[in-house]
């Protein structure tokens, strides 16, 4: 694998899109312009689990304005084996919140009206949506998931883990848990969906039109060719918008339904909380033992977690555990439960951000046990080579941005005494969290390079910009490639018509997509030399290429990392948080564009605060939904609540991740901010938070 | 949404004449809460009578040396107010830490007044709630109630009041001006909202037809140092655990007058009358202001969920009168 020398690549170059988007011409899915749409909504189950003994519709059908009311007894039948695919295809109701019914009516005010006059009577069961009383003594629910990415396997095991910890000098043994997060991307989910004899178009609000069209094909017996998705502009996804869910599904079904009629769907925020997915709850358990010194002998992470009755999804909560600390005796084991709950799905980091808070924290458990600073804890257990790969690293700057971030957030001067520190009635304290993410590939993607005479390149890619910056970054990408100016490109994304990509996640896209032009500039570049004489033919010259293997892979650990700080305040009296500073810093391969990549790991420090101090899904056991299903009350942190954030990287050439040398930078920044501001918060207070999010009445004094 | 009919009256009679023959309208301000509670089907209005353009918008001085709020009135122009921020500051504070810059342009100061609770079950219709649908049950008593009363709270309800506002004026010991079928009528803010009892449904001891045309505020010297105090799960933004609005006029280290409210804690803003009458003609201190607070939050009666909010209430207020006391904000 060659690199490619950087000319536009690090430039910190505004976003293509960006004045667009400001002045409102970027279109988003359901702001496409169609002729004479019909509206689509959907009518939810009440019970969280239980067969429909009966539906009326009569009184629905009869509203003027309605065109259709379908049910499991009318909509066309489909074929597929995903769960949350299966929209209306039986009696059967496994979670609150699941569609039973859709109107499809002149207007949206019409079609949410007549969808509440749809009668649904049901034969309920008793359902379970505890994970909580999964725990003690229910073991046989709980099953060890398949398998998510082959590279890591759910279950490690090294050496002697119980052996270790009973001949430690120094142990740490707690349970941490997270909470149900939900995405909440400002853009909800939407789509416009049409037929033609040709087959379905669908406008959608998506992270990969690949992977949609691939699933409603199946779904609805068509040929992918027969199915178009685009999505150009994406007002946020955060995970939510990987999969393709029930929404997708059911607005393709309604269009089919009112021939000739594009039918419009967008999802309410209430209806996003159980049909789009969200991170799942996890309970987790850390082990370490270590000698007086603070060296690991032992470091053991299991995690439980729910997933739902119709499909399987385990967030890899344990996953990031095996790549940090040496320690001679290792195990991670991860769980999940079935419950009568929505599928969850990806969010930012998913596996990672939940893992690594409970990792961060016994950490600086252990070092305030061993009367070690949290950093040199760190220092004093980096490992040579990866401790479960047993393969080096291709590069590894934890210790760099740990030291980096010290010297510049001032930690030398912190006395690690808690409650030290004290001004006008507020409580301060800092903490450090390590983060990682793996430089990840997906499979699946080709580009096409169109290059014509006149010196200027068409680069086409199904890839999708989610709000990051991709189209900007990926942009440059392609000049490098094709040591050509950044004018010269005309990227195209967002469309199957170009050739297919992988979805946007796992902090991939630049690696899968960008190897994929890379692959394409270098065929065209042989081509032109041997077959042109290194001019472009009047009619010009189109290549297409896969993204390739990596040799090195074998050869090679590939991670990111880095070093999260935060400061603390809690008030004495109220026990009122605020974190007035942030200081974030990265070791993430080369960066392709420092301004866009700033704002990703600055957005996922701040949601990062927001895991920690103000989001969670309050599920009403007794019902089964999440009660909070609004901006107003699922707290996202404000703006008021972001202090100072800074964002700094170290400067890394690593030559083996890809041709462009980068790890990706879209899930790190959220890693590690939970524990270093619980971490904070103990040492402002002394007092240890485990369960998030860490509200004042856990801090408040009796 | 259902379909529904929208008028705008002439003069705030018509008003009134219109509400009164539409026994499911309803007056619209700025619709911040309505229209939402609409859209859930919460709400379902057939009439909204418009009265944003029909009662005052100023803020004028009174002869007595009081102040008149338009029930027009912006919250945004009612908080910037020059004779609000001198005379009675928790007012404006009260304003600025509700909603957002946008709400507050839009929402106005009756309007403030009578939005309803912001308990998540009372805005989900799929599940029971007495106050939207009474005999239905009370789905918070023994579910998510976090955030709810815990002061004056009858089995069938355990709502609180979300208005910031509000509890400011109770402080205060505002009144209201109404324009009804009946005639008009001056009723104190302490009367103006109820306790849940049997009858949660009713948040306001106003009958249908009612319209609140004006707001008075009595002269209040000492209010001129007063203080609004909110304390919430996130900086900005949310709907209060509990809030303090306070004022204290202290002499020679005696309390010669106090104004205590708390807001989050109850189905009304809550005027803490017994822990100003411990603590009038009394030392000024922290130990009394503990014992007042403490006197004043012994008839609470929270929940498994909101216990914490006891002892906030109690910290806030000590704290609250402590800062009133180091002088000026």
């Amino acid at each position: 694998m060659s690199t490619i020398t950087p000319r536009a690549m690090g430039q910190a170059l505004d976003r293509l899109d960006g004045a667009d988007k400001v002045r409102g011409l970027a279109r988003y899915a359901f702001e496409h312009p169609v002729d004479h749409p019909a509206y689509l909504f959907p009518v939810q189950s009440t019970v969280a689990v239980g067969r429909i003994t009966g539906i009326d519709c009569s009184q629905a059908s009869g509203q003027p304005g309605v065109l259709a009311v379908l049910t499991y007894h009318n909509a066309p039948r489909l074929s597929t084996e995903d769960g949350e695919l299966r929209v209306l295809q039986s009696d059967e109701v496994a979670f609150r919140g699941q569609i039973v019914a859709a109107v499809i009516a002149e207007t949206s005010e019409i079609a949410r009206h007549a969808a509440s006059l749809v009668r649904v009577d049901y034969e309920g069961r008793t359902h379970n949506v505890d994970l909580r009383a999964e725990v003690p003594g229910h073991r046989e629910h709980l099953r060890v998931p398949n398998e998510v990415l082959p590279l890591f396997p759910m279950d490690t095991a090294e050496g002697d883990v119980d052996a270790a910890m009973a001949s430690a000098a120094v142990r740490v043994d707690e349970v941490y848990s997270t909470p149900w997060y939900t995405h909440n991307a400002l853009e909800p989910h939407t789509t416009i969906a049409c037929w033609t004899e040709e087959g379905c178009t669908l406008h959608l609000s998506t992270q990969g039109v690949t992977g949609i069209q691939a699933g409603v094909a199946q779904a609805f017996r068509l040929d992918p060719s027969q199915v178009r998705v685009i999505s150009p502009h994406v007002g946020g996804a955060f995970g939510s918008k990987v999969y393709p869910r029930a929404d997708v599904v059911l607005a393709a079904m309604a269009a089919r339904s009112v021939p000739g009629r594009p039918v419009k769907f967008a999802l309410t925020r209430q209806q996003t909380f159980s049909l789009t997915g969200y991170r799942p709850p996890t309970i987790q358990r850390v082990r370490l033992g270590a000698g007086s010194d603070g060296r690991l002998t032992a470091i053991d992470h299991r995690s439980i977690e729910q997933t739902s009755k119709l499909k399987e999804f385990a967030e890899h909560s344990t996953r990031a555990t095996p790549s940090m600390y040496a320690a001679p005796n290792r195990g991670t084991q991860q769980w999940v439960a079935e419950l009568d709950v929505p599928t969850p799905t990806i969010m930012r980091a998913p596996g990672e951000a939940s893992g690594m808070f409970a990792l961060e924290s016994a950490m600086d458990e252990l070092a305030i046990a061993c009367g070690l600073d949290p950093i040199e804890l760190r220092i004093r257990n980096e490992p040579d080579t990866h401790p479960q790969f047993h393969l080096p690293f291709s590069s590894r700057n934890l210790i760099t941005c740990l030291r980096e971030g010290a010297r510049r957030f001032g930690w030398e001067q912190r006395d690690p005494t808690p409650r030290a520190r004290r001004e006008g009635g507020w409580l301060i304290g800092t903490g450090v969290a390590a983060a990682t993410y793996p430089v990840l590939r997906l499979p699946g993607s080709k580009a096409t390079i169109r290059a014509d005479a006149n010196g200027r390149y068409a680069v086409l890619i199904a890839a999708v910009d989610i709000g990051t910056g991709t189209r900007t970054a990926l942009t440059q990408v392609a000049a490098d490639a094709l040591q050509a100016d950044v004018e010269q490109i005309d990227l195209r994304l967002g469309d199957t018509a170009y050739p297919p990509a992988a979805e946007e996640g796992a902090s991939a896209g630049i690696t899968s997509w960008g190897a994929a032009i890379c692959a394409a500039a270098d065929q065209l570049r042989q081509r032109l030399a041997t077959e042109h004489g290194g001019t472009v033919p009047a009619d010009g010259l189109e290549i297409t290429a896969d993204t390739p293997e990596n040799e090195y892979l074998k050869q090679y650990a590939m991670h990111s990392f880095g070093a999260q700080f935060a400061e603390v305040r809690v008030h004495e009296e109220t026990g009122e948080i605020r974190v007035p500073r942030q200081l974030g810093v990265f070791a993430c391969g080369r960066i392709v564009n420092p301004k866009t990549a700033r704002s990703q790991l600055l957005g996922g420090m701040a949601w990062g605060l927001s895991m920690s101090l103000h989001e969670q899904s309050v599920l009403d056991l007794r019902f089964g939904h999440v009660v909070n299903h609004d901006l107003a009350q699922y707290h996202i942190s404000s703006n008021a609540d972001i202090g100072a954030v800074e964002v700094h990287w170290i400067e890394e050439d690593d030559p083996y991740v890809n041709p462009m040398g980068t790890k990706g930078v879209g899930e790190i920044g959220i890693v590690g901010v939970a524990a270093a501001i619980a971490n904070a918060v103990y040492h402002a207070t002394g007092i240890r938070i485990r369960d998030l999010p860490i509200t004042l009445d856990k801090l408040l004094p009796g | 949404m259902r379909t529904f009919r929208y008028e705008r009256a002439s003069t705030t009679s018509g008003a009134v004449a219109l509400l009164a023959e539409a026994p499911h309208g309803a007056f619209l301000g700025g619709g911040t809460n309505l229209v939402d509670l609409m859209k859930l089907d919460v709400a379902r209005p057939d009439l909204l009578v418009d009265v944003r353009r029909l009662t005052s918008d100023r803020v004028e001085e009174l002869s007595n040396g009081g102040v008149r709020i338009g029930a027009g009135v912006s919250n945004s122009q009612l908080a910037a107010d020059p004779l609000i921020r001198r005379r009675y500051p928790m007012l404006s504070q009260a304003l600025l830490s509700g909603a957002s810059g946008q709400l507050r342009n839009l929402a106005t100061a009756a309007g403030n007044l009578l939005q309803r609770t912001r308990c998540p079950y009372f805005q989900d219709v799929t599940t029971p709630c007495n106050k939207r649908e009474p005999g239905t049950g009370c789905s918070a008593i023994e579910g998510h109630h976090r955030d709810l009363a815990i002061l004056g709270t009858s089995p069938e309800c355990v709502a609180t009041h979300p208005s910031d506002l509000a509890v400011a004026l109770v402080a205060l010991d505002a009144v209201v001006r109404t324009e009804g079928p009946d005639g008009e009528r001056v009723i104190p803010m302490t009367e103006l909202h109820r306790l849940p009892g049997p009858e949660p449904q009713r948040d306001t001891v106003l009958r249908h037809g009612d319209l609140i045309t004006a707001i008075d505020l009595p002269p209040l010297a000492f209010a001129a140092c007063s203080y609004f105090r909110k304390i919430r799960d996130r900086a900005s933004y949310a709907f209060a655990l509990v809030t303090v609005a306070a004022a204290i006029d202290v002499v020679d280290g005696v309390v010669r007058d106090v104004r205590i409210a708390f807001g989050g804690v109850a189905h009304k803003p809550w005027r803490a009358i017994k822990a100003e009458e411990l603590l009038r003609g009394g030392p000024a201190g922290e130990d009394q202001f503990r014992r007042a607070a403490e006197a004043e939050l012994a008839d609470a009666r929270p929940l498994a969920g909101n216990a914490f909010k006891v002892p906030l209430a109690r910290n806030t207020m000590v704290r609250t009168l402590l800062e009133l006391l180091e002088g000026p904000r």
